[in-house]
């Protein structure tokens, strides 16, 4: 046991939170976030969406099941959504340091350590999160043991840029050929295509892709505002011409939104979440979602030839567009999961059809 | 959803194991939001302590029993358009599939609302349940049926070891087993042969993790899972005998994610439009699983994920039955977003078992695949450690949590880890103390090691705090630490001062203001269901010192009225508590002051958060009250509503300066310390039995010499295989010392007078500064010896002189005025002729107040609060002697779920639960109630083994009219002997260990006796093999059976009068006072 706090974290607006230190040793800055899930976190720190962030895990029991091991499968991690952790630090309440499970290799403490990702423990989450939710997602800075560091704000950055891949790469050999602009790809969407007798042809945020040999374009997930993209976008709009089918989701969808003349916005706090009720238009269906998102399209915003797809049941956000007549969709939530509800991936073969 | 305009709803009767008071809350919960929509409400519940049968719920209520025949009649008279079977238990469910088998609903034109009786039996029938999720590949567990040894072996090769055999068609698990290799199953085979031509052969997944998600789906298809919950004890206990956690602890995201889509993908197939719960076993080594159970209803996990995550199921389940859509319902809590969505939590549940197995005689103590709790608890904590301790002191069994108990005495670890009992959590926390690694602990107990190693934790700390040699010695972070871990201030005062630990207020008071003196005080946390997300309005609050800030802001207006609940239910307290909390927690609201609830039951009513302006779902200790108490600076606390535990809380509150509402606490003291009360009732010239505190054996003979047998005697402490008992004479009496051998100055036992053929007469009253305001005096059929909640009780009193009641009236007039009593109370009086005794006062609510306010339509409850409130009242204008009608209340026994006991009644109480029924004259009512707790009208055999010359007299005339009404009766030796000396005629069967035929057991096991009356022949424990015999196999037979000679000649007379036509269907406002 601890005797002291040793670790801090400091929010631009000054609050100040003390717990203890465990995962690597040293500071750093970013923009301090919250996610709602009660389990996930493997697959949540090697989110590339979650690049620049500070996450804060609501749920305070952290570390029980430890974390997997680097098994590889289709030259991806089996059991995480990329190669490292993207988060910039972790902020719980209450750590397991004893982990049990048949498929752990390694504590959280450990592999925090090895991906030099510093993390506090017991911090009133609850009280953090409050505050979050009433002054928004905001700068903040994780001190360790003292050493100080100047505060970041991550969305000023093309943060796409950091965690996209610098050339092209092809996963699997089926039938329907995906050209998929990786913007910070979760590995289980790459997983959810090839089991469905896909060649994934992954390339870089900015790629030109118009000489590429493709049946559907995805656009997939990544981090901070989307406006940040201008390259990407510029290279929608043009697909956009064609009538290949394109499918995007989360930033993927928001890009699509400005690549078609819509608009997006800054979410006060974000949904970063594996309970988020969307609805489909016009219909009483609704499905449990996971999501994790800063930004978000607003609908109001979109040319005539775009609707609604999706509705946030919760706050009316808009989760999911469609074009009126081409084949091109996007949604704002994740239906690859991992982590979370799978009740949404039946998109991914609703897309195949397409093809 | 527009051609529904009355629908019926099925309650579950009386509390019994398996089904208690979490369908009070499931049934209450469907009633209001069927009242949202504007639907009248039909109830049928017999359980009259309930809140759901009050009167702002349904609009008629039918104190009848929830069976096919009393259904169909309420259903002729109703003509409701619909009804609803899933809030109401398996009580609920069996009558209504019977309802639609026998044609009732179709032939009335009733709609089953909500999920389809096809799809309840799918799930209900063992062979339709497997065969419905092999169509969507989803695993359940593998049997094979065999005829022998050798066929045994074969379906091994199919199913892999390890193995379980059961037995077909025998009862209590007779021959059944677990093997693991061959020779093991050619023993085990060989022996279940001798009981059955057949066995199942089934794959065992012991030790596997189990798991359960709530699901819900509305008819649109669209589905969710409110929580998980993760049994901390793996697959082979009950889950209802299971410390569980909510969410799960262990899971990973890849089988948490893969269990909650099976979920949905069985709810669809099935087609449950409303709620279900799905129990998994998991694999601890892979993510392979089986499907052990889908409940097509309500359950008490369902209300325990309600409790859990502040969602309310029954209510959602309701709305959905009616063809609402899920997004289309609010959430309850945030108010502002929808009820389509999964809760997130930011905090832990712990749910721990009550029992109460030390009340019954030759009950085994092992919990495994069948249910013997009585009750259970809830704790919130943002650890495990804070949950798990704060949820051992809930239960209430003197335990003050993992650590810093009295030590028990283990002689084998081993046996008692692998096999666990009752106390399977402190066996551990014993074991940790003796050494034993949790490598070792899981080896036999297979529990995740992840929850060992929390409970380790605690262990530790308790180690280290126990280093310290006085609170000063202590470091600051050490004790933050273990408040964080759920240490009480009595356990961190007691493992720091050791063996100079008293245990008293003033210790505890020390550790507290020296946490105070470091700044470590809990904080209040909001359940929100959606972790902060949202904003939400939400009351419902809980206490942890896992963080820095509170989520509500005080008052501090002097407007809060507390009132302190009942716990968790347990023989001898349960939902009649919780219909006075409920009702007290309605008049402060309702007198405009804010209400708040302190209580940790998760069956109940009363921590429904939109009972009350404010719940704390927390701890009735001295220590959490106090922290409450402090944080609402309340106008004052209601003691008197909750039971036992807040009245015990009374005095110890008064010395910290609360205001306690009511009854002075030192009045309160007067009535439970015997001394005072005994001195008071002398001074005021009132009768009571002689009695003594004595401390040593020569003193008890000296005693029993002065006053002769028989004799009650209590100890003041429970002693080990000693509790309550009536001693006949010196013999007994010497055994009864052998049992009870550390009697001494500090375990002194009460020796008292036991009055023989007295009557047993009930006063409940409420009084306003020493005026008695309203009362109502119930008398018992049963003489004096039966423990008055196992007691039948007829309200008004039928059988008491008018002089004897004037003779009681006055004596509560006197107790009333010397004791200033503000509130609820409760005497006990013997009478016998015009002799009045008092055997107990209690200063608060007792057992029978929802009984005899609903019987005599004047609410007690409202009107006692008002008076604690200082709101002048008026004498209630009824009086008992307006009364057209009679109430019967009759106690629901569980005998059958415990295996072994013996079910015979004496002065500690065994029933759990109970029924209250109206009825047009004595007779009626006694017939109504006895069919409620599971009687039945008998068709023609009746067994007869009627015990000690008294009762054989006293059943002379019931024996006689059963022979005019042409029943056969049969009797034991000496009973058909007396039978026949007066002229009637009964078979002799023969006494179980004669082993000649025609036996008696034998005549029982083939279900050739409708009913046994078996009276036992003195009240010691060292019962004869052969009356407890007859005893047990009716229960296990499911025989009804009468062991009390008055009860059962009411009971004759009553059916022997009226027959199942001539009872009245009449709902409880068509009973009028005039």
């Amino acid at each position: 046991m601890q005797e002291t706090s040793d670790a801090r974290l400091i929010l631009e607006d000054g609050t100040i939170f003390e717990g203890f230190s465990f995962g690597y040793n040293g500071s750093v800055a970013g923009e301090v976030v919250f996610n709602t899930a009660m389990t996930g976190y493997p697959e949540s720190l090697t989110d590339p969406s979650y690049k620049g962030q500070i996450l804060t895990l609501t749920y305070p029991l952290v570390g029980n099941y430890g974390v997997p091991g680097s098994a590889k499968e289709n030259e991806m991690l089996k059991h995480f959504e990329s190669e490292q952790v993207h988060i910039s630090a972790l902020i719980i309440s209450d750590y397991s340091f004893k982990y049990n499970h048949w498929n752990a290799e390694l504590s959280l403490d450990d592999w925090l350590r090895k991906n030099k990702v510093p993390g506090i423990y017991g911090i009133d989450t609850r009280a953090l999160t409050k505050l979050i939710r009433e002054k928004g997602s905001m700068p903040a800075k994780v001190i360790i043991k003292g050493q100080d560091c100047d505060f970041f704000d991550p969305n000023t950055q093309n943060l796409v840029k950091e965690v996209s891949i610098d050339h092209k790469k092809i996963y699997g050999s089926g039938k329907h050929k995906i050209l998929l602009i990786d913007c910070g790809v979760k590995n289980n969407i790459i997983r959810y295509f090839l089991q469905k007798d896909s060649t994934v042809i992954r390339v870089p945020w900015d790629y030109n892709f118009f000489d590429e040999d493709y049946d559907g374009l995805f656009i997939s997930n990544g981090p901070g505002n989307p406006e940040m993209c201008t390259e990407t976008i510029r290279n929608l709009a043009l697909a956009m011409q064609q009538d290949k089918p394109i499918f995007g989701i989360c930033l993927g969808h928001q890009l699509m939104a400005l690549a078609s003349g819509g608009k997006t916005y800054k979410l006060k706090y974000g949904h970063r979440s594996h309970n988020q009720p969307v609805i489909l238009e016009g219909t009483k269906r609704a499905f449990i979602t996971s999501q994790n998102h800063g930004y978000a399209v607003n609908d109001q915003s979109l040319s005539d030839d775009w609707e609604a797809w999706f509705t946030n049941i919760n706050d009316d956000t808009n989760e999911g567009i469609k074009h009126k007549t081409k084949p091109f969709c996007t949604v704002q939530f994740h239906p690859e999961a991992s982590s979370g509800p799978t009740d949404t991936d039946y998109l991914f073969d609703e897309f195949i059809k397409l093809l | 959803m527009s051609t529904i305009k009355k629908v019926l709803i099925l309650g579950s009767g009386a509390l019994k194991i398996g089904e208690a008071g979490e369908f009070d809350y499931s049934g209450s919960q469907a009633l209001k939001a069927l009242k949202e929509e504007n639907i009248e409400t039909i109830l049928i519940n017999p359980n009259i302590a309930t809140v759901q049968t009050s009167e702002k719920l349904a609009d008629k209520i039918y104190f009848l029993p929830v069976t096919p025949y009393f259904a169909e009649k309420v259903i002729q008279k109703e003509q409701p358009q619909g009804i609803l079977l899933a809030f109401g238990g398996q009580t609920a469910l069996n009558c209504g599939i019977e309802l639609y088998k026998n044609k009732t609903l179709e032939k009335h034109n009733v709609r089953v609302l909500g999920t389809s009786i096809q799809s309840i039996m799918d799930t209900e029938d063992r062979e339709n349940f497997v065969h419905k999720l092999d169509e969507i590949n989803v695993k359940t567990p593998r049997s094979i049926a065999v005829n022998s040894t050798e066929a045994a072996i074969k379906a091994v090769r199919k199913l892999n070891y390890p193995v379980i055999i059961r037995a077909a068609y025998t009862l209590g698990g007779q021959g059944s087993g677990f093997c693991n290799n061959d020779s093991e199953l050619r023993t085990l085979a060989s022996k279940a042969f001798s009981y059955s031509g057949q066995i199942l052969v089934e794959e065992s997944h012991k030790g596997w993790k189990e798991v359960e998600y709530e699901v819900v789906r509305d008819e649109y298809d669209n589905c969710i899972t409110v929580c998980n919950m993760e049994n901390f004890d793996p697959l082979g206990i009950h889950t209802g005998e299971s410390i569980v956690v909510a969410p799960s602890q262990t899971l990973s995201n890849s089988e948490y994610h893969k269990l909650r889509q099976l979920s949905i993908k069985i709810i669809r197939h099935i087609g449950i439009v409303g709620e279900c719960n799905v129990q998994y076993a998991l694999d601890p080594h892979s993510e392979d699983y089986r499907v052990i159970e889908v409940n097509a209803r309500l359950s008490r996990s369902s209300a325990l994920a309600s409790k859990a995550t502040g969602y309310p199921l029954a209510f959602v389940a309701a709305k959905l039955a009616l063809g609402f859509s899920l997004p289309e319902i609010k959430n309850a809590v945030t108010k502002t977003t929808s009820a389509f969505f999964e809760p997130s939590l930011d905090y832990i549940v712990c749910k721990i078992p009550r029992w109460d197995l030390n009340k019954f005689l030759g009950v085994s103590k092992e919990i495994g695949s069948s249910m013997k709790s009585v009750g259970e608890v809830m704790a919130i904590g943002r650890s495990f450690e804070e949950a798990i301790q704060k949820g051992l002191r809930m239960i209430g069994q003197a335990m003050h949590g993992f650590v810093g108990n009295k030590d028990i005495e283990i002689n084998d670890f081993e046996k008692e880890l692998s096999q666990p009992t009752d106390m399977r959590i402190f066996v551990i926390s014993m074991a940790m103390q003796n050494g034993w690694s949790v490598e070792k602990i899981y080896e036999k107990t297979k529990i995740d090691r992840w929850f060992l190693e929390k409970l380790q934790n605690i262990y530790t700390l308790n180690n280290k705090l126990e280093e310290a040699s006085s609170l000063d010695d202590l470091p600051v972070a050490l004790l933050r630490k273990a408040k964080q871990s759920g240490f009480s201030d009595f356990q961190i005062a007691r493992s720091v001062y050791k063996d100079d630990f008293s245990g008293s207020d003033e210790e505890i008071m020390a550790v507290r203001q020296h946490r105070y003196n470091n700044n470590i005080r809990p904080v209040v946390k909001q359940i929100d269901t959606l972790a902060a997300e949202y904003p939400a309005q939400t009351n419902y609050l809980y206490l942890t010192y896992n963080g820095q800030s509170h989520d509500i802001d005080y008052e501090s207006d002097d407007r809060s009225v507390i009132v302190l609940g009942s716990g968790a239910y347990r023989i001898g307290s349960s939902v009649e508590f919780d219909w006075c909390s409920v009702n007290a927690l309605e008049t402060v609201k309702e007198e405009g002051y804010r209400s708040v609830m302190i209580n940790y039951n998760p069956e109940t009513v009363s921590t429904d958060y939109d009972i009350c302006d404010r719940l704390y779902f927390d701890e009735l200790s001295f220590e959490r009250t106090l922290d409450i108490i402090e944080l609402e600076t309340p106008k004052g606390v209601v003691v008197s509503v909750g039971g036992q535990i807040p009245n015990n809380l009374a005095m110890r509150l008064y010395r910290q300066n609360v205001n306690i509402l009511g009854t002075s606490p030192l009045s309160i003291d007067r009535a439970e310390n015997r001394y005072k009360f005994s001195k008071m009732l002398d001074e005021l010239e009132v009768d009571q039995p002689e009695w003594k505190e004595l401390s040593s054996i020569e003193d008890i003979f000296t005693f029993t010499a002065k006053v002769g047998f028989p004799v009650i005697i209590r100890p003041s402490y429970v002693l080990s295989g000693a509790a309550m008992n009536i001693v006949s004479n010196a013999e007994e009496l010497e055994h009864f010392l052998e049992l009870a051998a550390n009697v001494s100055k500090k375990y002194p036992v009460v020796v008292s007078r036991f009055m023989e053929n007295t009557k047993e007469i009930e006063m409940d009253a409420v009084a306003s500064n020493g005026r008695v305001m309203a009362y109502a005096i119930s008398e018992h059929i049963e003489f004096a010896g039966v423990h008055s909640g196992d007691a039948t009780m007829m309200f008004p009193p039928q059988k008491v002189y008018v002089e004897t009641i004037r003779r009681i009236k006055k004596i509560t007039n006197r107790i009333a005025e010397e004791l200033n009593i503000c509130g609820p109370f409760n005497i006990q009086y013997l009478a016998r002729d015009n002799d009045i005794k008092v055997i107990e006062c209690n200063l608060r609510a007792s057992r029978s107040f929802p009984f005899v306010s609903k019987v005599l339509k004047t609410n007690f409850i409202t009107l006692a609060t008002k008076i604690m409130l200082d709101i002048p009242v008026e004498k209630p204008d009824k009086s008992l002697f307006d009364l057209e009608y009679i109430g019967v209340k009759a106690p629901q026994f569980s005998f059958s779920r415990l295996a072994k006991a013996d079910p015979v009644l004496g002065v500690d109480m065994s029933s759990t639960g109970e029924v209250g029924c109206i009825g047009e004259d004595y007779y009626e009512a006694i017939l109504k109630s006895m069919l409620s707790v599971g009687y039945t009208i008998p068709e023609k055999n009746i067994l007869l083994s009627t015990g000690p010359p008294r009762s054989k007299i006293e059943l002379l005339n019931s024996a006689k009219l059963l022979k005019e009404k042409g029943y056969h009766l049969f009797a034991t030796k000496g009973t058909a002997g007396f039978l026949l000396s007066h002229d009637i005629e009964a078979t002799v069967l023969h006494w179980p260990d004669s082993e000649k035929s025609p036996n008696t057991v034998d005549y029982i096991r083939q279900h050739k006796i409708d009913l046994v009356i078996n009276i036992p022949k003195d009240l010691t424990k060292d019962e004869l093999y052969n009356d407890y015999h007859i005893r047990r196999t009716a229960v296990d037979h499911n025989i009804p059976l009468i062991t009390n000679a008055r009860l059962a000649s009411a009971f004759i007379i009553a059916f022997c009068r009226y027959s199942m036509d001539d009872i009245t269907i009449k709902s409880w406002d068509e009973y009028t006072i005039t």
